[in-house]
């Protein structure tokens, strides 16, 4: 809770830092000719002529009650506009999250406990994966599938094909990531004394994979999947942008570039909300996966 | 006990499998992999380019040649024209200045501003670290890109804004990561044994704790100036960062940008070179990582 | 005792000719790495007969582990391994194919490691663990299993085993998880249990259980291979002996005959290492590498000569902690001690004693909530740590983990360096640096001859040094101030035997050559008989008995103590 008000009170400021008078942007920017009267109007509706301190509490009010606000350039008000993008980034961000595990997973079981070649091989090609950076994989990608292959369209299209190319450019990179992070806690699980005894109980190497590595392997995983979410989230401004896709990062994007002030504290704020509870979820999975109380540490002598 | 005891102990499996010494190379008294040479190499290559880039290209830059525009790669023009019929090779190279310089910056800034929070945190009591950590909770939850974006927004885009701004978005995962490490250290038995010796408390911190606890930063540097480059490429590419016709990496990719279907390379090469960055810096962040986990 | 099997087609053909032996070895070489490194084991032969106990006795280093994972076929995928003869109940497992070793695995031979804390997958339910065994070469269900788990456990010593099966091992006490390690290697009953340092870290009077455990399981018919580093140990329950040293067996023989009349040299040593029923100033290990007498040094009275001011006295010491969910427990309840000048106190007590808590409370890293310690007579414990900075020169603290007491990034002539020129050894009026480099370097010359290093070992960082090595690092650290005083935290705890011995009688030199007051804590109470003018026991917190050394283990008064004095394990 308190983070969301600090969220709320960091934007607003930020926002007013804006160099510009808003009354301005919102008739349509300046060096628009725009008449006194006019920009009274405006001042007036919008409640900029009022203190800043009464506009903060206005602010801290209507947000509230979950009133966004009225956007300046699109002349809607900014929480049927959310929410209704707020969809397709989601669902761009869970389907990717889960892509990214499931590579990740597969190419960390393949390349571990396999001898030297295949373990450096893997590593390698999680550290390229891990610096692919949006922008460049997804042109490429479209390059490669729409324009030569012809099999994947190069702006998102309604349906599941027009989702691979966008899931595929969020989901590559966050791979790279959590691969390597599976990677180490599966090459430490192996070597460990619990794994050598399950093998002197007769367990095949797939049984000791399956029933007691990968658990261990995943566990730095889940605890980092809030924060790559939080992360997906912020590669969706630049895979919305490329694949011309609906969604809250290219919203902001143009809400940035175009300075309309309360569509970015919108969407600044149902991000953070998102983000807050998914690390709430990933901390509840934290401690399902791994019900271990944490061990304090002590000194020389303990 | 020796080292083969202690390995073969602990697993079943023994010690440096059947291809241990693939990869492997020795120059003089260091050990290095391939990858790691390769890696160095890499970095001494964007290294030349950002410093004397006649060097490696000698063209000029900003020479148009609108009979060429759009050209393919080819012999004459390695990575392609691209619409004013500037050859792209020759702007790559000039750009790596630009993008390193930019991601070095932003790295520094965001490692100095982590570090002073960090340490402010860890070290100046309860109250204070409780402070801070609110503080860093709050910018965690803008991810990634967006505390950048807000920062843009405020103070408009161009170089100098996407540094500070990629500065600003990194430093609290610094910042978080420092204070952890200094925590460790200040209940380390290290610490204690330096208490029993009979240091006093600004003793034990510059002399201990401030630098076990500041130790992983080169690493950090190291891994971070590849990310650094990668988000200011990022917001360049946004139209947020440098402008095109600056040769810097991100804004070519942004001119690129909408001729991407006919003329891929102009995108393509500007990209791989952002890649190539952050996988060489990647490459030695962690190379330096093992040598000091084992010095 | 365990019941019979139900299901036939798990029983091991060895049962049923008692004739064969259990296991046979014959020349057995086992190689890692390139050619020409030496094979860790080179040329080991011996049998073991049903229902008896081999011992495999040895440093590390001396191959004994290797020896033990060949016997299941774990040596790894890297190792090259030949005999002449590797057979299991008449059965040759040479060459075995990894899918014909997992059928043997867990059935026909069980393995036993060290610390259930690690051995055993924390994040899974004993009953889990233990029933792998079962699910792997059974076919009974899931519920079957699980029955015979909670038979299975309450054979090996948990009544009540429905109450632990569902717990991690985490969740279960020392005893209670080695137990239930155990259950795991024998669930399928095999006629072969390899056991690889399976008491070592165990509290005395849990080892002194699971011991007794072991034989049991031995005198049920079970082979059992043990492997230990601790000539001690094994005494009781072995009935035949092995000694290991640089991957050959240099002598075996039934247990009586080898602890009794050793013949080689290594054995010899190991003997002369175990510190317990050792007299007062005998040494433990030879100065030169020959095999030592106990040679017993001058007698030692401790309190003549010494002013009666103690050396430490601590007076009703309560220290409390609360626990993460608000639990209070008292660790350290009422404590009092004296200790004399120039005289050895020893502090013993099992894990949760409380004598971790007050070795920090006398070294005032934690403030007590009651009590207090007095230091040479003067207020210590009571002062602000400004107050006590100037005299802590007095007191040099030796460590049990040494190496996470050294700044990781410092080599040893550094860590040398700083504690010479710390606080309490200020630089004379007008010297300048270079003078007192000088000083500072021949300084450290003299520290490390005195713990008998090398000065080659300066450069070196502590991560490059073996265990004994670091550790009398750690004591010429807390030699470098003069101190009167030296707070022994379990120091030898984490060192093999032999190793042990040379650190003790170093300590013992050192304690003489400066006439220091010794505070002496560890859990093992061979160690404690061997070191201590005085003894103080501790259990739960409490101080149960105290007193001259001699008296307190001829004539121990507290029940507490004898339970602990019975299960030290001695050279039989």
């Amino acid at each position: 809770m308190f983070v969301l008000w600090a969220v709320a009170t960091v934007t607003f400021f930020a926002v007013r830092l804006i160099p510009g008078d808003p009354a301005e942007a919102i008739l349509g920017g300046p060096g628009s000719q725009t008449s006194p009267e006019a920009l009274a109007a405006v001042r007036a509706e919008y409640g900029l002529d009022q203190p800043l301190l009464v506009q903060y509490l206005q602010q801290l009010g209507r947000l509230a009650t979950g009133d966004l606000g009225r956007s300046y350039a699109l002349n809607m008000d900014v929480g049927p506009l959310v929410l209704s993008q707020l969809g397709g980034t989601l669902l761009l961000a869970v389907l990717s999250l889960t892509v990214a595990w499931l590579i990740a997973l597969l190419l960390a079981t393949w390349s571990t406990g396999r001898g030297r070649l295949a373990a450096q091989i893997g590593s390698g090609l999680e550290i390229v994966a891990a610096a692919l950076p949006h922008f460049w994989l997804a042109t490429t990608l479209i390059v490669v599938f729409s324009v030569w292959a012809g099999v994947l369209p190069p702006i998102s299209t309604a349906d599941a094909r027009g989702l691979v190319l966008p899931v595929a450019t969020l989901a590559i990179p966050l791979a790279g990531f959590l691969g390597q992070v599976m990677r180490e806690s599966l090459a430490a699980a192996l070597e460990s004394p619990f794994v050598l005894s399950a093998r002197a109980r007769g367990e095949s190497e797939s049984g000791v994979l399956w029933r007691h590595a990968l658990r261990h392997a995943a566990l730095p995983a889940i605890s980092l999947s809030g924060w790559a979410f939080g992360s997906l989230i912020s590669g969706a401004v630049v895979v919305e942008t490329i694949f011309a896709r609906p969604g809250l990062g290219r919203t902001l994007l143009n809400a940035v570039t175009v300075r309309d002030v309360p569509v970015v504290v919108g969407v600044v704020m149902v991000v953070a909300l998102a983000y807050i509870l998914m690390t709430v979820l990933t901390d509840l999975a934290s401690r399902l996966a791994d019900p271990r109380p944490t061990a304090n540490g002590n000194g020389a002598l303990s | 006990m020796s080292e083969l005891e202690i390995q073969a102990s602990a697993t079943g499996r023994s010690p440096g499998g059947p291809s241990g010494r693939v990869g492997r190379l020795r120059i003089g008294r260091l050990r290095v992999t391939v990858v790691e040479l390769a890696a160095v190499l890499v970095a001494l290559l964007l290294l030349t380019a950002a410093v004397a880039p006649r060097l490696l290209a000698p063209g000029d830059p900003l020479a148009i040649d609108p009979l060429a525009a759009f050209g393919a790669p080819s012999w004459a023009h390695w990575f392609g024209t691209d619409e004013s019929g500037r050859d792209i090779y020759t702007r790559v190279i000039d750009g790596a200045g630009d993008s390193l310089l930019i991601g070095l910056t932003a790295t520094v800034i965001g490692l100095v501003l982590g570090a002073v929070l960090g340490t402010v945190a860890g070290t100046l009591g309860a109250a204070v670290d409780f402070t801070v950590n609110r503080f860093l909770e709050v910018l965690f939850a803008f991810p990634g890109l967006l505390l950048a974006l807000l920062f843009i927004l405020v103070f408009g885009p161009g170089p100098g804004s996407a540094i500070v701004a990629v500065g600003l978005s990194t430093a609290p995962g610094y910042a978080r990561i420092i204070r952890a490490q200094l925590l460790r250290v200040r209940s380390a038995a290290f610490v204690e044994a330096a208490t029993v010796q009979g240091l006093g408390r600004r003793r034990i911190l510059t002399r201990h704790i401030l630098p076990n606890t500041l130790a992983p930063l080169l690493v950090l540097g190291t891994l971070g100036v590849g990310q650094a480059i990668v988000w200011a490429a990022a917001l360049s590419y946004l139209g947020l960062g440098a402008q095109p016709p600056a040769a810097e990496w991100g804004a070519m990719l942004s001119a690129g940008r909408t001729y991407i279907t006919s003329s891929w390379w102009m995108s393509f090469f500007p990209g791989l070179f952002i890649v190539l960055t952050a996988v060489c810096a990647t490459a030695l962040g962690r190379a330096i990582e093992k040598r000091m986990r084992h010095a | 005792m365990i019941p019979p099997r139900t299901d036939p087609a798990t029983t091991s053909a060895a049962r049923s000719d008692p004739a064969l032996p259990a296991l046979r070895v014959r020349n057995l070489r086992v190689a890692f790495g390139d050619p020409d490194t030496p094979p860790a084991v080179d040329g080991v032969s011996f049998d073991v007969a049903p229902g008896e106990c081999l011992a495999i006795v040895g440093e590390s280093g001396s191959g004994k582990s290797v020896t033990a994972r060949s016997l299941l076929g774990l040596t790894g995928p890297g190792a090259r391994l030949s005999a002449d003869d590797l057979s299991l109940a008449g059965e040759s497992v040479l060459g075995l194919s990894e899918a014909a070793w997992r059928r043997r695995r867990g059935r026909d031979v069980g393995l036993v490691l060290q610390d259930a804390l690690a051995s055993l997958d924390p994040l899974r339910p004993i009953v889990r663990e233990i029933g792998d065994s079962l699910r792997l070469h059974t076919r009974q269900s899931g519920t079957e299993r699980t029955a015979r788990v909670l038979e299975i456990l309450e054979s090996v010593g948990l009544p009540d085993a429905h109450r632990y099966a569902g717990r991690r091992s985490g969740e279960l006490s020392g005893g209670q998880r080695q137990r239930a390690l155990i259950a795991a290697a024998l669930a399928l009953d095999p006629p072969l249990l390899v056991a690889d340092e399976p008491t070592t870290a165990l509290d005395v009077t849990v080892q002194a259980q699971v011991l007794r455990l072991l034989e049991q399981v031995r005198d049920r018919g079970t082979a059992i291979v043990l492997i230990s580093h601790d000539l001690a140990v094994v005494s009781r329950i072995a009935d035949r002996i092995a000694v290991m040293h640089d991957g050959r067996i240099v002598e075996t023989g039934p247990a009586a005959q080898v602890l009794q009349n050793p013949r080689h040299a290594e054995t010899r040593r190991m003997l002369a290492a175990v510190p317990v029923d050792k007299p007062r100033g005998s040494r433990l290990a030879p100065a030169d590498g020959t095999a030592p007498a106990t040679i017993v040094l001058s007698a030692r009275t401790p309190t003549d000569a010494h002013p009666a001011v103690p050396a430490l006295e601590a007076t009703g010491l309560v220290k409390t902690f609360t626990g993460p969910h608000g639990t209070r427990h008292r660790a350290v309840h009422d404590v009092s001690f004296r200790l004399e000048q120039g005289s050895t106190l020893g502090i013993v007590g099992e894990s949760g004693s409380g004598k971790t808590t007050t070795a920090r409370l006398v070294l005032a890293l934690t403030a007590a909530d009651a009590g207090e310690v007095r230091l040479l007579g003067q207020p210590w414990s009571s002062l602000a740590e400004a107050g006590r900075r100037e005299r802590r020169p007095l007191i040099g603290a030796v460590y049990q983990d040494v190496l996470a007491s050294f700044d990781p990034r410092l080599s040893v002539r550094e860590i040398l360096g700083h504690a010479i020129t710390g606080p309490g050894t200020p630089a004379a009026p007008g010297e300048g640096r270079g003078a007192r480099r000088a000083r500072q370097a021949s300084r450290t010359r003299v520290l490390l001859d005195e713990v008998g290093l090398v000065p080659g070992i300066l450069d070196k960082r502590p991560t490059d040094l073996s265990g004994g090595q670091r550790q009398r690092v750690g004591i010429a650290r807390a030699l470098a101030s003069r101190p009167r005083i030296l707070i022994c935290d379990e120091p030898v705890s984490a060192l093999d035997v032999s190793v042990q011995a040379q650190v003790l009688d170093l300590l013992d030199e050192v304690q003489r050559e400066h006439d220091l007051s010794v505070l002496f804590i560890s859990h093992d109470l061979g160690v404690i008989q061997h070191v201590s003018d005085r003894v103080a026991v501790m259990h739960e917190g409490r101080v149960v008995e105290t007193g001259p050394a001699e008296q307190v283990f001829a004539a121990p008064r507290n029940a507490y103590t004898q339970a602990l004095l019975g299960a030290v394990p001695r050279l039989q």
